[in-house]
């Protein structure tokens, strides 16, 4: 194994690990918070209970997000020194920011989780909602130094090296909104979505089960808004990327020639050798309808560009129909909730429902893995877009299969242990409830 | 050397402050979990629950002081992040490797209350990992200070990535550096304790503990004394040095004298000092180097803009953070005769709670 795919195969896998602690540690205060203010509000034990699991939870996620998220910030540079000695100047600001989020999320997550006797309700349920909002905030800052990457923005170079500065610019750049938005969004709706797959399961062999019953209402609250407006949120991305970076969007699709009136694929396997994608069910102009608004608009196919900056098609076009097609999935199921709440049935008692949300539990979750390939490897050869290339970036230091092995086990191990502790402390507890 | 701009001192003394933020804090959580590994005789199991009690709420909060050193160094000096980055490869990562398994088993030991065994392990783990890590931050602070960093490029592997941080003297700086952390844990506890035989266990750590401090720190003295030669310089000729030194030693001997006298009020006070003294005594005495022989604070400053703008941020930032952190520890480090209780566990049972009308 090449050093350089050592690097990239740690940073993918410190990513994809830490990812999901970084989504269940944005959606599960919100769960939290909520579950503790029904308790409020009714006084019913089983919202307390929930309150209370859905806190060690989060305690348990965050922990194991700290660290992670620790070591990614070192491995910025202990893997990609030439990046960040090129672009810490630039887009520093936001990871300066997101510290200060993080920070206090820490501080309130200490306060919510030990000081349930020393607070006042309202004040125990404010400390829970600081962790909510801050863990949101900071998630939205890393990803804005993401967006930079993808859009880079507020320096000019001259000479190779960046000069005139400009820190706000990077990080308003015009992958910021789309992608803030995007991953926010996905956050919500993948805890949702899980937790009420949780749920699904037991109710659909017992459905009386209080905790469960209640549990399912709270993460559809989340899951159902969440998963909806994720449709309008991916549209926006896509305008965003046929504009700024079209490369990415044609090996998304598995476009190869430049076209007017292009079609959308779904699904086949792009065969880099031959420029087609077979296998594929084409629907006529939509991909122009989709990327500009226009269905005779022409969209840019990857041989617009040189094949040595062409990222790996087929990864990237496979990652973007798992991760539409399980998006799409979530918001029929969502929209299926609101015919039921709109028709004022309950969720519970449809079993069809129940199955479909039960194996929809991990879809959350593979949905964001695929959408990071998408930006990560959708982005390659380039670190930063059109600036610096992946292999520029990369430490001199040799045998970097070494650690890239050692992180991997170690994650193996800790992976295996939370979701261990998180069936034996919290899923498991609901059934003897 | 390009002169280093206001700003750009200013930036490297906050990145000192948070240094020294961390070693007082998240220093001592470390050291807690020394003195948890060492833990011994009829009282061990309460030693350790006092310790797991110290560390519980605060703990994640004091480790964020790391990420606030390493966000500030590659945004405001990213030629210095990225030097240390690839010199310091090794130790860091296996740094990290402490970090997380440190960070991570102590959340486990106190979640998994299925079974006792398992918790054990989970406790070693802890225990282990939070002897070991700050070994290797030592190290790396010791390599930094030696001023071995300045790597040939054309060196082989173990010139350029091994040798510039495995020395006899970063091994004493690094084990320096685990007596430093482990002689505030058993300070701090000291104060918190109180039940009396316990009180009396940590001050005779506190006390081991400084013992292996002083005769550390005449160690690195001795090895460094040929690499150290330019720093030592440094240190004698410049007027605030004799301020920090005597200083430093005041607060040693106050400490000293305040636990065998049983004041651990005096003593957390002269200790927070003491080390402080000793963090800033080295950042002064390199100054203006960040990493000496290879950058200086304006050799590796980024553009002022960015300078100036994580300063307001900074600014800014404080407003939240410190009222929120003095919170935290007014709740949970005041003296109070309720226990605090972590979510709910069958030895804390949640008391009931009124319901709130709305």
């Amino acid at each position: 194994m090449s050093d350089l795919l050592a690097a990239r195969g740690q940073m993918a896998m410190s990513l994809a690990f830490h990812i999901i602690f970084a989504v269940l540690g944005i959606g599960m205060p919100l769960l939290m918070v909520l579950a503790e203010r029904e308790w409020m509000r009714t006084g019913e034990p089983v919202w307390l209970d929930l309150a209370k699991r859905w806190a060690k939870g989060t305690a348990i996620l965050f922990a194991v997000g700290a660290v992670s998220g620790t070591v990614l910030s070192f491995e910025l540079g202990l893997l990609w020194p030439g990046f960040m000695e090129y672009a810490g100047a630039i887009i520093g600001m936001p990871f300066s920011l997101e510290g200060f989020a993080f920070f206090t999320e820490a501080i309130f997550l200490g306060v919510y989780l030990y000081g349930w006797n020393r607070l006042t309700p309202r004040a125990h349920w404010w400390s829970g909602v600081a962790v909510t909002v801050s863990g949101t905030i900071s998630g939205v800052f890393v990803v804005l130094a993401n967006a930079w990457m993808n859009a880079p923005t507020g320096f000019r170079l001259v000479d190779g090296r960046p000069v005139d500065i400009d820190p706000i610019a990077a990080m308003l750049n015009p992958a910021a909104l789309p992608q803030a938005l995007h991953m926010t969004l996905a956050a919500f709706a993948a805890t949702g979505i899980a937790i009420a797959g949780i749920s699904a399961v037991a109710l659909r062999r017992d459905p009386t089960i209080q905790v469960h019953r209640a549990a399912l209402r709270l993460a559809l609250w989340v899951a159902v808004p969440a998963s909806l407006l994720q449709v309008v949120s991916g549209d926006l991305s896509a305008k965003f990327l046929a504009k700024h970076q079209p490369v990415k969007l044609a090996a998304m699709e598995g476009h190869f020639e430049t076209a007017r009136g292009a079609a959308l694929r779904l699904g086949g396997i792009p065969d880099e050798a031959a420029g087609t994608t077979p296998y594929a069910i084409e629907i006529p102009k939509m991909l122009s309808v989709l990327a500009f608004g226009d269905p005779d608009a022409e969209v840019q196919g990857l041989n617009a560009v040189p094949r040595d900056e062409w990222p790996p098609v087929r990864i990237t076009h496979l990652a973007f129909q798992v991760m539409v097609g399980l998006g799409t999935l979530m918001a029929f199921a969502s929209l299926w909730v609101v015919v039921c709440w709109v028709r004022r049935r309950d969720v519970v008692a449809d079993r069809r429902l129940l199955t479909l949300l039960a194996w929809l539990m991990p879809a959350g979750f593979i949905a964001v893995e695929a959408g990071w390939v998408v930006t990560e490897v959708g982005r390659q050869p380039w670190i930063i877009q059109g600036v610096m290339r992946t292999a520029d970036a990369v430490t001199p230091m040799p045998g970097l299969a070494a650690p890239f092995a050692l992180f991997t086990l170690l994650y193996l191990f800790l992976g295996t242990v939370v979701c261990w502790l998180l069936w034996t402390q919290i899923v498991k507890g609901h059934a003897d409830a | 050397m390009p002169e280093a701009s206001p700003t750009a001192v200013g930036i490297a003394t906050l990145v000192m402050v948070a240094l020294n933020a961390y070693v007082v804090l998240g220093g001592a959580d470390f050291g807690a979990g020394v003195w948890d590994l060492l833990a011994r005789g009829p009282r061990a199991e309460r030693q350790r629950a006092a310790i797991a009690d110290g560390i519980g709420p605060i703990w994640e909060a004091n480790h964020v002081w790391l990420i606030f050193v390493v966000v500030l160094l590659f945004s405001c000096f990213p030629p210095v992040y990225a030097h240390l980055s690839v010199v310091l490869h090794i130790p860091l990562t296996l740094m990290l490797v402490g970090v997380v398994l440190r960070g991570s088993a102590f959340t486990f030991r106190a979640y998994d209350s299925t079974d006792s065994p398992v918790q054990r392990h989970w406790g070693r783990i802890f225990a282990v990992s939070s002897t070991v890590t700050p070994v290797l931050l030592g190290m790396c602070v010791g390599a930094n200070a030696s001023g071995a960093l300045a790597v040939p490029v054309d060196g082989d592997f173990v010139a350029r990535y091994v040798a510039p941080w495995l020395s006899p003297f970063t091994v004493t700086i690094g084990l320096l550096g685990l007596a430093v952390f482990a002689f505030l844990a058993a300070v701090y506890l000291a104060v918190e304790i109180t039940e009396p035989d316990l009180q009396e266990d940590f001050r005779s750590m506190a006390l081991r503990a400084a013992v292996a401090v002083a005769g550390l720190a005449l160690a690195g003295l001795w090895f460094g004394r040929g690499t150290l030669a330019e720093v030592t310089a440094a240190l004698t000729g410049r007027p605030l040095t004799l301020l920090f030194q005597t200083l430093t030693a005041i607060a040693a001997v106050t400490t000293l004298g305040a636990l065998w006298r049983r004041r651990y009020r005096l003593a957390q006070g002269a200790a927070i000092v003491q080390v402080s003294g000793i963090v800033w005594g080295w950042g002064y005495a390199q100054y203006p180097a960040l990493v000496p022989g290879v950058h200086t604070i304006g050799s590796a400053a980024a553009p002022e803009v960015t300078l100036r703008l994580v300063a307001i941020g900074t600014a800014v930032g404080l407003v939240i953070l410190l009222p929120s952190l003095a919170y935290l520890f007014r709740l949970f480090k005041a003296e109070t005769t309720r226990p605090f209780v972590r979510v709910d566990t069958a030895e804390h049972p949640l008391p009931p709670r009124p319901k709130v009308p709305r």
